[in-house]
This record gives C-alpha cells, structure tokens and sequence, in this order.
C-alpha cells in the first residue's frame, strides 16, 4: 500500500434528498481511515465531475434512492471519460432495481450496494480495488 | 412574546423514585430468579429497544411509583387522553386507512386511486415526484430523470384535475405529502373541488405542510426558514377561515426517524415543530383554539413493538400538556393529538422481501395498539422500487385483516395500566420533555436547526444503529443472519414515456391559457410575498390562471431567496 490514504467523494446526485445513507457511509468510511469529502445534496453529473477532478479522488461514492439513476449514472461516467477519469471507481448505493443492475455495470459502475450493505463489504471492496488499481 | 412568558409553564416530568421493590419482588428475585440465572445465563447483559433504550428484566408495580392512574393514564376521550382522543375509541370508527400512492402521469395515478378505493380504502394519499416536491415544472432541467419516478408529477392545475378525475372530493378525503410547495397544491386542490361543486366547508383531508422536519430530516426544502414559515402561517391562516374541515399542517416525525432518529427523539423534535408552528400562529395574533384543532400529527411505526406504543401514548399525554399549560388553549379539540402513523420503509429489506409483510403486520399493529386514527401499510417491494399494484393490495389486506379479523379493535388501549408500558410511556415523556427543554434553551426549533442540533443527534443516532447492525448486535432476519439465496421479485417498471408526454402536456397549456393573465397575477403574488399580506389567495388566483407549480414557486424564489443547509456528517 502507498502512503496516502484512499480519497473518497459521497455525492447525492439529483433531487433526491434522503441522505442518511450517504451520511452513514461517509463517516463508516472516514472511521477506516479513508479521506472523506461529501458534496452535500442536488448536484448535477457535472458538479460531481468536476468535484472528483478537482479533489483528485480514488472513488466515487453515488446515492441515488429517487429512481433518477438510470438517467444520472450514464451522465457522470461519460463526464468522467471525457475527463481522462476512467480510472476512478464509481459505486452507487440506494433503492436501485435488480434489473437495472446489468445496464449500470455496462456503463461502467463498479459495484451496486443494495440496502442492508454492512459498512465493512464497501470498506473491503474500496480497499481491494484501490489496491488492484495501484498494483496494475 | 408569547414564546418568552410561555417556555416554562409546561407542568415537570411525571418522576419516578428511584426503585424500590416490594418484599415479594425482592423474594422472587432471591429464590426464583437467582437460581435460574445461576444454571442458565440471559442470552445478553444487555436488552434495548430499535432505539437502543434500556428494557428491564421485569416491570412492576416498583416501576410506577409516583404514578396516577387518573391524571398520568385518565379515561379514552379525556385529558390527558394518553388511552386515546375518543371514548369509544374503534367500536366506534375503525381508523382511516390511507395508502400512499403516486406514480408516473395523473392519469396513471387517478387509475391507481379508483382501484384501491374500490378494493375498500377510506381515504388517498398523494405521493407527489421529486420535481413537484421541490417546485419545479416537469420540463425543469433539474427534472430529468426524476419526472413521475417517487411519486406523481404534478406541474399545474390541469395535472390536478386529471388526478382526482371522477372522483368526487366531497366523497373522500385527502391527504397530500407535499410540503415547500404546499400552498399551490392546495391551492390546486381547492381549485378542482370548486370546479366540482364540493364546498370548501365540506371537503376535508390534510396537507403535510411541516417544512420544519424538511430542513431536519427530508430536506426538500426551497425557501429559507423564515419565508417558509411565513408561508405554513398562511396556509394555516386561510385553513381557519375558509375550510374548516381540512388540516392545513400534519407535523412530522416519519420522516425523522427514517432519517435515523430515535422513538424519542422522533416525538421530541415533533412536538418541538408543533410548539414552533403554534408560535408562529400566535404572534400573528390568531387564537390558539381556533386553529389548534386542525393541527395534525405523523408518527412513524418501526419495529419495536412497545417502544411505539409508548411513543404514541406519550406523545398524546405531552402534547395534552403543552397545549393546556404553555398555550393555555381552552377547547378539548385543541389539547387531543390526532395522528397518522405509517410503517418504517427504512425497515424494510431488499433481501428476502417477503418478510416484509410480517414486519409490516408487527408494525402496524403498534400503531393500532397505540390509538392511531389513519395509517399507511407499505408494500413489501419498497426496497426495490414503487410498489407493485399486487404488492399494495397486501399491505392493505393487512391492515383489513388487524380491522377484522385480529379482534384488537374491540377496546380501547388495551395495554393501558400494564407495568411496562406504562414505564416506557413515562420514560418516552421524560425523553422527550428534555429534548424540547434544550431545544427551548437553543431559542427554539428554527434557531436549533440552524446550529445543526436536531440534524447531528439524527445522524449520531443513525451511525450508532448502523455499527450495532453491522456489529450483529442488532439482528436483521435475512440481512445479516438467516440468509439464503434467491429470485429477484418483480417490480414496478414507470413507464419511460411519462417526462416526454408531460413536457408536451406544458407546452401545449402554455399555449392555450392567457399568459397575460398568468403574467399579471404572478406579479401580484410577487408583491403580496414582498409585504405582510396572506399569499394564499394570490396563489390561488394564479393557479385558477394556470400557472404553474414552477411558475409560482420561481415567483416566490425571487422574493424569498433559496436555502442551502451547511452539511453535517
């Protein structure tokens, strides 16, 4: 592992205002020992974008309870392409249907966090695939 | 102020002496108790509520010191109604139930509503999307994505007269989960009722309308706190004129304890906005009672089972003290609580989802154990999507079959003078009472919400709850014990048409209306904002004009400015 610890960005894309989640996953993930920045509610694809770029972030954190992410998710990882940013890991969590899960991978998401997610499987999945990234 | 001269005057917190068991208790403990715990020991030190309240082993009559049956517990229909606000309680009138519902078009949700009011449900309940919520027209840029996904989008007058298209108003009521946006659905909704020939004295139902709780827990929130208070005054205001049967306001705690919260601080912040609501109606110079009986409650039913019971017992006992003692309120209507309960969605799991039925039962039955007059039994999708219209006809078959079948409707709080129940009532109410004394301290609830007090002990209390799931010390049957592989359900597709159709909807009334008109009562709007003036009948004009819900909101942003909260995590 790099000395610098892992960076993170929790963003709360579109109208949606429920940010528990968002809120729980943010401190879990401070508490082991990750850079957490949290960008608050109703930013748009390229708010986050531009976020991401500027805080020189590993992962990007979604949470999307609204039903908007089909529309939002596509948005960001083309945002983050034109950016020369593929190489962020972007997850999302929230009331995400089993069916939508294939199209969102196709896109690009790394991994979808259903309800009932203990803290410590998103921890170990950044942990692993931050560490993938850095070994290849 | 009234606020100053009133902070102190609401009667101390029911004591309890500290406890002293009666010599049977402490020989029971000597030679029954001991040896079985010798041989066998509990299966935890430690035994807590969902809110991780300490329980006790056992509860008797050493944990009611200090307690009276007459003033603490009372009579059903009597101060300080904690056995419920009708003598007769459901012999007389089973309560309303009251399924949320709202997908896609106004024609696709009128289609909804017919079917469950012709499946035996009282009353409707609008679930709006989150472009109406937030004061946007379905066309909005914000709106992408979102336009008829948690609820149904609404963007003028003509959506309103498409969701209540056969359906006289006189005939049910209504409740509508809308809140910064409030006033011009009203507003709306009083507009159909006249186009139907319903009287505004008769047409009844209830509007959310507790923007508190926004800036606390749900946070869709448009203007700043004191505009937005200003404009709940309003609504308030003209409800008390001119429809007397509507509840202009149903305070909140649903939405705080999905946020994380606990039972207690639920109630607390509850009432806590109740009181700040009243203030703000006082200084205006109304007369508490006639406005207060109109005020209503909206508590959520989570999964442990007594702990809500007491919630909703407690909170009928305080609120009864607040209204007689801070407010010196006179009429009886004005010191009984009324509330809605529905069951907890953050309780529901995406993993078995089957179960959720069951939790939903448990959860609903508190609820009725604990006097509420409507409810709202979510479906056992929820943790997917919208719910199916198979999954919704369950979760009200489950509330038909506690109204019918269970037999709990047969008297009224029938767990009143249990040593337990009534121990957690007067714990909850001790809770609570401090709560809203440090609240009080902060200068009141738009002051605390602005230091971010409510929003950081909501938050404490949701990671807690989090580790101690994640720890298993609390148990989630299906999410992290008992698991097992399985099948995806089925689930609510929204049809993906429902933005396109709307925005072709908007272009075409604003080509048809006279935007003249539209032009001329906004700007009217505008000024009444901008002095002391009730906007509710300026709101109304503009939505008989067919202005929109954006139209109306935007006119209000340029007067009241937006909010933007300073995060806490």
């Amino acid at each position: 592992m790099s000395g610098r610890k892992i960076r993170v960005l929790i963003a709360k894309p579109g109208l949606d205002g429920h940010d528990r989640g968002a809120k729980v996953i943010a401190r879990a993930l401070r508490d082991a020992g990750m850079e957490v920045i949290y960008t608050g509610l109703r930013q748009t694809p390229e708010m986050i974008a531009s976020a991401a770029l500027q805080e020189d972030v590993d992962v990007i954190g979604l949470s999307i309870l609204s039903g908007a992410h089909n529309t939002l998710c596509p948005r960001l990882m083309e945002l983050l392409r034109a950016k020369g940013m593929s190489d962020v890991t972007v997850l999302i969590g929230g009331i995400i249907p089993e069916a939508d899960i294939p199209g969102l991978k196709q896109v690009g998401i790394a991994e979808v966090f259903l309800p009932g997610t203990p803290t410590q499987a998103i921890v170990d999945f950044i942990r692993q695939r931050v560490a993938a990234r850095q070994g290849a | 102020m009234a606020r100053e001269k009133s902070q102190n005057s609401v009667s101390p917190p029911i004591l309890s002496d500290p406890r002293r068991p009666s010599p049977g208790e402490r020989e029971w403990e000597e030679t029954t108790l001991k040896p079985t715990l010798a041989k066998s020991a509990e299966r935890s030190t430690l035994f807590t509520t969902v809110s991780g309240h300490p329980i006790r082993r056992l509860y008797t009559q050493a944990d009611l010191t200090g307690w009276d049956a007459d003033s603490d517990l009372g009579k059903p229909g009597e101060p300080p109604y904690t056995r419920g606000i009708h003598p007769t309680m459901y012999r007389g009138r089973l309560w309303t139930m009251r399924q949320f519902a709202g997908y896609g078009t106004a024609e696709d949700t009128n289609r909804r509503f017919r079917y469950l009011l012709s499946q035996g449900q009282t009353g409707l309940s609008v679930a709006f999307d989150l472009p109406t919520l937030m004061g946007y027209d379905s066309d909005h840029v914000l709106s992408e994505g979102e336009v008829g996904n948690c609820g149904v989008a609404i963007s003028s007058l003509a959506d309103m007269e498409a969701l209540f298209a056969q359906i006289p108003l006189t005939d049910v009521t209504t409740s509508m989960t809308i809140n910064s946006p409030a006033a011009p659905i009203w507003a709306m909704y009083l507009a159909v009722a006249e186009k139907q020939g319903a009287s505004w004295q008769e047409i009844s139902g209830t509007l959310q309308n507790d923007i508190l709780k926004e800036y606390i827990a749900q946070k869709e929130y448009i203007y700043p706190p004191a505009p937005s208070m200003r404009l709940v005054t309003d609504t308030i205001e003209f409800a008390a004129k001119h429809t007397p049967k509507f509840n202009p306001i149903s305070i909140s705690g649903y939405h705080i304890r999905e946020a994380g919260s606990t039972a207690i601080q639920e109630m607390a912040f509850t009432l806590r906005d109740g009181i700040e609501y009243v203030d703000h109606c006082v200084a205006r110079g109304m007369d508490i009672d006639d406005f207060a009986p109109r005020l209503s409650f909206f508590f959520n039913a989570h999964n442990d089972f007594f702990e809500e019971i007491a919630k909703y017992r407690a909170a009928r006992r305080l609120w009864y003290h607040v209204m007689r003692e801070r407010f010196q309120a006179k009429t009886p209507r004005s010191w009984a609580l009324r509330f809605h309960a529905q069951t907890a969605g953050c309780s529901l799991t995406a993993q078995q989802p089957y179960n959720n039925v069951i939790r939903t039962a448990v959860q609903a039955l508190a609820a009725v154990m604990g006097g509420t007059q409507s409810l709202h039994t979510n479906s056992l999708d929820e943790a997917w999507a919208l719910p199916t219209e198979a999954a919704a006809t369950i979760a009200l078959r489950t509330q038909q079959i506690l109204a019918y079948e269970s037999g709990v409707t047969n008297t009224a709080d029938p767990f009143g003078g249990s040593y337990f129940v009534e121990t957690l009532t007067n714990e909850v109410e001790r809770g609570a009472r401090d709560y809203i004394e440090r609240i009080d301290a902060l200068g009141g609830m738009v002051a605390a919400i602005e230091r971010g007090f409510p929003q950081r002990e909501i938050a404490d209390a949701a990671y807690r709850y989090q580790l101690a799931a994640d720890r298993q010390e609390k148990i989630i049957v299906g999410v992290n014990e008992f698991l097992t592989e399985e099948k995806p359900i089925e689930t609510l597709q929204i049809d993906a048409t429902v933005a396109r159709r709307q925005a072709d909807r908007l272009r075409s009334l604003r080509g048809e209306r006279s935007n003249d008109e539209v032009q001329r009562r906004l700007s009217l709007l505008r000024k009444a904002a901008a002095s002391h003036e009730n906007t509710m009948p300026h709101i109304f004009e503009a939505v008989k004009a067919y202005a929109t819900l954006g139209e109306i909101c935007d006119a209000l942003r340029d007067i009241f400015g937006t909010y933007e909260e300073t995060t806490i995590t």
